[in-house]
């Protein structure tokens, strides 16, 4: 079934706030092989000159994924999750954040294109990162939902 | 720290080579990013979405190019970067995370990024931006 395009592009995300933990970032570390210290030992993060773990770069993705159900979008707009693929992710940042840190990620699709008659949908979709009045940073990620039958 | 006062186009960064990715490596990361779509961590759901196996999430290995960048330049001198996903990791591959200077503007220079697996797939693409001093 098609994205109706004017849903997506109206679909209200609820604000988010997430409180990073220490725990998750050192967990974080773990999965990805990080042998860094900064990223996992506040102590070797403080004498590195940060107030205690950082955000690594990629983790600000993960911050939308603290909702209770962080794929309840797709299923909203009738996209089926075994199709999504994701196609391209960037990073913009203005200040660094650390563990201890409440954020608040806003979410929304800005743009929703339809290519090949259909059997590909992108969906844009942009999440902005504050810590109270201050922008942290901006995550951008493309959405393709394959739709095999429709250009047939 | 790599001493980056001095680059210059061209350069490369030292690559970073992960060990080969384990099924237990998807199910930690599945944890720790909180990306908990089963086709990366449950064969029986990967196989019900038509594919044979589950495969590593895309970023997993964003997170790794991070690694790259982070050991390289200290994180708060990065300032954006953007990665396409271009082909899917497999369960035990090994991926090299590589990096390129391809421009450098005033005191800010762009990279140039591959994620690449042994038998030459580039499982991603992009580039960064990051301030020099």
């Amino acid at each position: 079934m098609p994205v109706d395009v004017s849903a997506a592009l109206a679909y209200r995300f609820e604000p988010l706030e997430v409180t990073v933990e220490r725990g998750r970032l050192a967990l974080f570390a773990k999965a990805t092989g990080q042998t860094d210290p900064v990223y996992s030992d506040p102590g070797a993060a403080k004498a590195a000159g940060h107030r205690d773990l950082p955000v690594p770069p990629s983790f600000y993705f993960s911050l939308d994924l603290e909702r209770p159900d962080p794929f309840r979008w797709m299923a909203d707009l009738s996209i089926d999750l075994d199709r999504v693929l994701h196609g391209e992710q960037s990073f913009t940042y203005h200040a660094m954040a650390y563990a201890g840190d409440v954020l608040t990620v806003q979410s929304c699709l800005v743009d929703v294109a339809v290519k090949k008659a259909g059997a590909l949908e992108l969906l844009t979709r942009k999440s902005v990162v504050t810590r109270a009045t201050e922008l942290v940073a901006e995550a951008v990620s493309l959405i393709i939902v394959r739709n095999p039958e429709a250009g047939r | 720290m790599t001493d980056i006062s001095s680059v210059k186009v061209g350069d490369i960064l030292p690559p970073l080579v992960i060990d080969p990715i384990s099924r237990a490596t998807l199910a930690l990361f599945a944890g720790a990013s909180g990306d908990h779509n089963p086709i990366h961590i449950d064969l029986d759901a990967a196989r019900s979405a038509g594919v044979d196996d589950v495969f590593a999430q895309g970023m997993l290995s964003m997170a790794y190019l991070g690694r790259l960048l982070t050991s390289w330049v200290p994180q708060q001198r990065l300032r954006s970067w953007h990665v396409r996903f271009t082909a899917i990791t497999p369960v035990g591959a090994e991926p090299t995370c590589t990096g390129r200077i391809t421009s450098i503007t005033g005191t800010r220079a762009t990279i140039e990024l591959h994620v690449t697996l042994p038998d030459g797939t580039v499982t991603l693409a992009g580039d960064a931006v990051v301030d020099l001093i």
